[in-house]
């Protein structure tokens, strides 16, 4: 960042200071707290990215991830391991030293997933790390046993029994052109979306059209899917210009 | 040659131009409170029906799974869904499966059932059963047994003693469950280990990201979705135009539609000049 955009920055500041005051008659207030001043300099901190990296970026953007590791590693003892482990295991001591309701009487049963938590700290210690596999096995074999089955009723199953839908619609005695016209559409677009990643056939004659019919439906629904990204990463952009121009300059 | 040298210096454009073009777009369309009316969807009503269909007493649990970051988004509706229940006089149960999610719970009691509906007790009318870790783990215990659970409230009470929790023990005691998620754990753990199997009835209100993920369970495994801060504005449109009385004037979403639409029209625009810049060009070079 060199001298001529230094001072492009603070004319653009200074000009955009008078535009405020002449728009809304007031000054940029000094009334806003110290929290919101350090968030207003780290939100701007942030944005300076947008003309060029430099160390004022860096600088927040350290300490973001340094202040959100804390915030996990926080929440992650206070949230989770003390009501949920330590407060199961030793209720007394828990409710008595911090204030934490966990349990009346200790299960000791817990005493299984702080071994298996200990054992998948040991993937630390270079001599004992295989130890670890173990628990890493548990939680694996856990994971797949609770979603195997639900994936497979809720994303698989559910998922054939929605697209069976009619593709002549009659509604109150009359032929809907519209509805009938839509699940027309998402029938054979499912249906060409699933030819596509059929690679078992070559793709020529009938199955390559109706596998080009897939490319396209596949890229309107990626489109699709790009413009809400696009929408909701404008939206957070208004959600902190709005922060700035209401909670820090006061002036909306 | 200089028509050429023109198109393919504007297809060169400096990107910095049009991020301050976006920028000084929305300052003046927040400043002007630049506001356009909202003409709801077939997706949006289907979600305010839902709501409207609930008789007074109802039993709905609010699943607050979102965070800061998500808030411009996700605040703004999970606010006119809390306006809307309560307007209704139903139960309302709050859980969060995010940390701060039970930040937000007190936001919007804060801001909406203390302000606006001071009828509404705490214990008899509504209750924050806070954070539990567990993901999907907690959603299935819920299924069977949510006292096993949640022991206490978020304020340590014994959930045996609160009045409201009496006749319920498990996730199919619940006439709705009403989702506002942000991502993982959100919507899609809630109909997978929650309303799909216990068979209870989910509407939800996702980011615009999230949203195109979650279009597939509609209609028959989710009730109606409102995907980003287009799909807020309608819900707010149709809760102020219903319940004029409690929307108020802070409708954060019809707000922030009017910026909103400026930068997307910015966009467009230099998404179409971009086309034509290369198809110019292009062709001038063949």
């Amino acid at each position: 960042m060199n001298e001529k955009t230094i001072g492009y920055g603070i004319a653009g500041l200074v000009l955009a200071t008078a535009i405020i005051f002449a728009v809304t008659g007031k000054a940029v207030p000094i009334t806003s707290g110290p929290g919101i001043w350090v968030a207003s300099f780290l939100t701007l901190a942030i944005f300076s990215f947008l003309y060029d990296d430099n160390p004022l970026y860096k600088f927040a953007e350290h300490l973001f991830v340094g202040v959100s590791a804390a915030y996990w590693m926080v929440i992650g003892i206070w949230q989770t391991l003390m009501p949920n482990l330590i407060g199961r295991l030793f209720p007394e001591w828990v409710a008595d030293t911090f204030d934490i309701k966990a349990e009346i009487a200790a299960n000791y049963f817990y005493i299984v997933p702080l071994l298996l938590g200990i054992l998948l700290l040991c993937k630390l210690i270079p001599g004992i790390h295989w130890l670890s596999r173990w628990a890493l096995a548990f939680i694996i074999g856990t994971t797949a046993g609770l979603n195997f089955v639900r994936y497979l009723m809720s994303n698989f199953i559910a998922q054939i029994r929605n697209s069976m839908i009619p593709l002549v619609v009659i509604e109150d005695g009359a032929f809907s052109l519209g509805r009938s016209f839509s699940n027309i559409v998402m029938v054979t677009g499912i249906m060409a979306a699933l030819f596509y990643f059929f690679f078992s056939k070559e793709h020529k004659g009938w199955f390559g059209t109706a596998s080009k019919y897939g490319v396209i439906i596949l890229m309107i629904a990626f489109g699709a899917a790009f413009g809400y990204t696009v929408m909701g990463r404008i939206a957070l952009l208004i959600g902190r210009i709005e922060f700035l121009l209401h909670s820090w300059l006061q002036i909306i | 040659m200089r028509v050429k040298r023109f198109f393919e210096k504007l297809s060169t454009l400096d990107r910095r131009i049009i991020y301050c073009l976006i920028g000084v777009s929305i300052i003046i369309s927040l400043i002007g409170k630049l506001q356009f009316r909202e003409f709801p969807s077939a997706m949006t009503k289907k979600v305010f029906a839902t709501i409207e269909s609930l008789p007074k007493d109802a039993k709905v649990l609010v699943a607050m799974d979102y965070d800061p970051p998500s808030e411009p988004e996700l605040h703004p509706m999970a606010t006119a869904f809390v306006r809307q229940l309560a307007a209704k006089e139903v139960n309302l149960y709050f859980v969060a499966l995010w940390p701060m999610g039970q930040v937000m719970t007190s936001k919007i009691v804060d801001k909406v059932l203390k302000k606006k509906f001071p009828d509404y007790q705490y214990g008899k009318d509504y209750v924050d059963l806070g954070f539990k870790s567990g993901n999907q783990g907690v959603i299935n215990v819920m299924r069977t047994n949510i006292k096993k659970l949640f022991t206490t409230d978020r304020g340590g009470t014994d959930i045996n003693s609160i009045p409201l929790m009496e006749h319920v023990s498990s996730l199919k005691d619940f006439d709705l469950i009403v989702s506002v998620s942000a991502g993982y754990p959100g919507i899609i753990e809630w109909i997978q280990f929650g309303s799909d199997p216990a068979g209870v009835p989910i509407i939800n209100g996702s980011t615009a990201v999230q949203a195109p993920q979650v279009f597939p369970y509609f209609p028959r495994q989710l009730a109606g979705v409102l995907g980003g801060i287009k799909a807020a504005a309608e819900y707010e449109s149709l809760v102020k135009e219903r319940y004029p009385e409690i929307a108020g004037d802070e409708n954060m979403a019809i707000m922030r539609m009017g910026p909103q639409t400026i930068a997307h029209l910015i966009i467009i625009f230099f998404i179409v000049v971009g086309n034509i810049c290369y198809f110019v060009t292009r062709k001038m070079s063949v």
